[in-house]
């Protein structure tokens, strides 16, 4: 369970997170949505002190993690796992190395014990047997499905995915919605979830949070996101044709 | 001015978290061994042809310029010695080296940046800086010294053959130059420099691709000032590394 109290964050004088408040819970798929440079990422980088925050809280199971030093908030980055925009794989590195990296650095296992969490990752996210391509020989599914198995080979308590299905095709994405959600519920992990896609957030959002203007405008549940009267996020929500016309079937029964 | 200053500030501010002690001794000696390959081995080629030429050169000036009657014969190797050792080995072998090694690592670790390789490290607890350019300036400051030896090496060779070439002096005359008034202090001297310009050449490389910003074009801008900063940073010290030496 992470908590985000007050967080305010300035770049600047540009105030791009104002006094967000909001909660992620275990075992969940907890979105963070609205349209671009609204400051999820910046919100995300927060949660896990790639920034610090300008003034507010965020607690870890009820630990202030800003006020922490610099091997105490590391202690809590090796229980996190992320997934970057850009998948973020170490290009230097195979598919395996990149997995067993953290395996490397922080575990005593062997190189068999190794290969066998490697190949369980690897499985875990389809990829059975590519554990010798490099990051440039895989299409950015695969990169994205990669980076996956990276982010959960420590067995994360929390798990962090930025925009995991921009730049995929919609078959790839549904994939990839279906392994976060797979790994939340099987590992009990605090998900937290950027996205802008409306179909996402239908498949998988348990919780939601909706950023606009750096402030945390809404939340709710996905039911509750496709009934609000908020206009904002009736803007967002309801953006595409596509959606209007559910809408209108919506409104027809 | 302040620029000057905020970025020494985040210089020293780097260097702190830099030199601390590996998370994980393996990992560190095997990006060790990387870098060893990458920044000292295959500096080879470049050194071997810059010594080679820029030793002629050295001992075809002194020879037109030192054929005088007065001057006894092994002028011209001694002082393609001395100058070869105190300055042309050390000194112009680490700014080719900034413009090769320098581009390199501040690309590397640009590109790493920008592609949030850096984030995804210290999200899973590493420290980067530490993981990344400690190894760098290890195998940089391991390796510069031996590269420069050979450069003198080389260089020697290249007068050598310059002057039979040229039949300006005699490998009897060169050589013995070359072994007159022999200070073992010089090659101190000059592996010394080699071990500070090695070092920031590294750092300040690393400085500069550590803290990109943007794209793969802000990549290529912290790599030229990467180059020119360290190319700087050279000269000044050599500067005064030369003031100390000779007010000693
Ligand atoms: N490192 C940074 N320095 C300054 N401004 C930033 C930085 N990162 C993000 N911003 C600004 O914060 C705002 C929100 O960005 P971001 O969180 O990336 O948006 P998004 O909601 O699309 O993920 C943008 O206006 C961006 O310009
Ligand atoms: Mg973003």
């Amino acid at each position: 369970m992470i908590e985000v109290k007050g967080v305010s964050k300035k770049f600047g004088e540009h105030l791009v997170l104002d006094n967000v408040s909001t909660n992620f819970e275990k075992g969940k798929v907890n979105l963070i949505i609205g349209s671009s440079g609204q400051g999820k990422s910046v919100l995300a980088k927060c949660i896990v002190g790639l920034h610090s925050v300008s003034s507010g809280q965020i607690l870890y199971n009820g630990v202030d993690f800003c006020s922490m030093n610099e091997d105490a908030m590391r202690d809590i980055r090796k229980q996190i796992g992320m997934l970057f925009q850009g998948a973020a794989l170490f290009d230097s590195m195979t598919v395996e190395e990149n997995i067993a990296f953290p395996l490397q650095m922080f575990t005593k296992f062997t190189s068999g014990e190794q290969k066998k969490q490697v190949d369980y990752c690897l499985e875990r996210v389809n990829l059975s047997g590519k554990n010798k391509l490099y990051p440039a020989e895989c299409s950015g599914g695969m990169q994205k499905r990669v980076a996956i198995a990276r982010a959960i080979v420590m067995n994360p308590n929390y798990l962090f995915c930025d925009e995991p299905n921009s730049g995929l095709d919609p078959k790839t994405s549904i994939l990839i919605d279906e392994l976060i959600k797979e790994i939340t519920y099987d590992f009990k992990t605090t998900t937290i979830v950027i996205t802008h896609d409306m179909n996402s957030v239908i498949e998988i959002g348990d919780n939601i949070t909706f950023m606009h203007q750096g402030r945390n405008w809404w939340s709710g549940t996905k039911e509750e996101i496709i009934k609000t009267t908020n206009q904002e996020v009736i803007d967002f929500v309801y953006a595409s044709k596509f959606m209007k016309q559910i809408k209108g079937k919506l409104n027809e029964i | 001015m302040l620029r000057i200053i905020s970025n020494i500030g985040r210089y020293s501010g780097m260097m702190w978290l830099v030199f601390s002690k590996p998370q994980k001794f393996k990992m560190f000696w095997k990006r060790f061994l990387d870098e060893i390959q990458l920044i000292g081995i295959e500096s080879f080629p470049i050194v071997m042809l810059m010594s080679v030429f820029m030793g002629g050169v050295i001992s075809l000036q002194t020879a037109a310029n030192m054929d005088l009657p007065y001057l006894p014969a092994y002028t011209i190797g001694y002082i393609t010695r001395s100058s070869t050792i105190l300055e042309f080995s050390p000194t112009i072998i680490s700014l080719i080296l900034a413009g090769k090694v320098g581009s390199n690592v501040s690309s590397e670790i640009g590109m790493m940046r920008v592609t949030e390789q850096i984030d995804a490290l210290e999200i899973m607890g590493v420290n980067s800086l530490n993981y990344l350019v400690l190894p760098k300036i290890t195998a940089a400051v391991v390796f510069f010294p031996l590269l420069v030896t050979f450069s003198i090496g080389l260089s020697l060779v290249g007068g050598w053959l310059a002057l039979l070439g040229s039949g300006l002096s005699s490998t009897d005359n060169y050589v013995f130059g070359l072994r007159s008034f022999f200070k073992v202090s010089d090659i101190i001297y000059a592996l010394s420099k080699s071990v500070v310009f090695a070092y920031l050449i590294v750092s300040i490389s690393s400085f500069y691709g550590y803290y990109t910003k943007g794209g793969a074009i802000d990549v290529g801008r912290s790599s030229t000032k990467a180059v020119v900063n360290s190319s700087v940073a050279i000269l000044i010290a050599n500067f005064f590394i030369t003031q100390m030496f000779l007010l000693k």
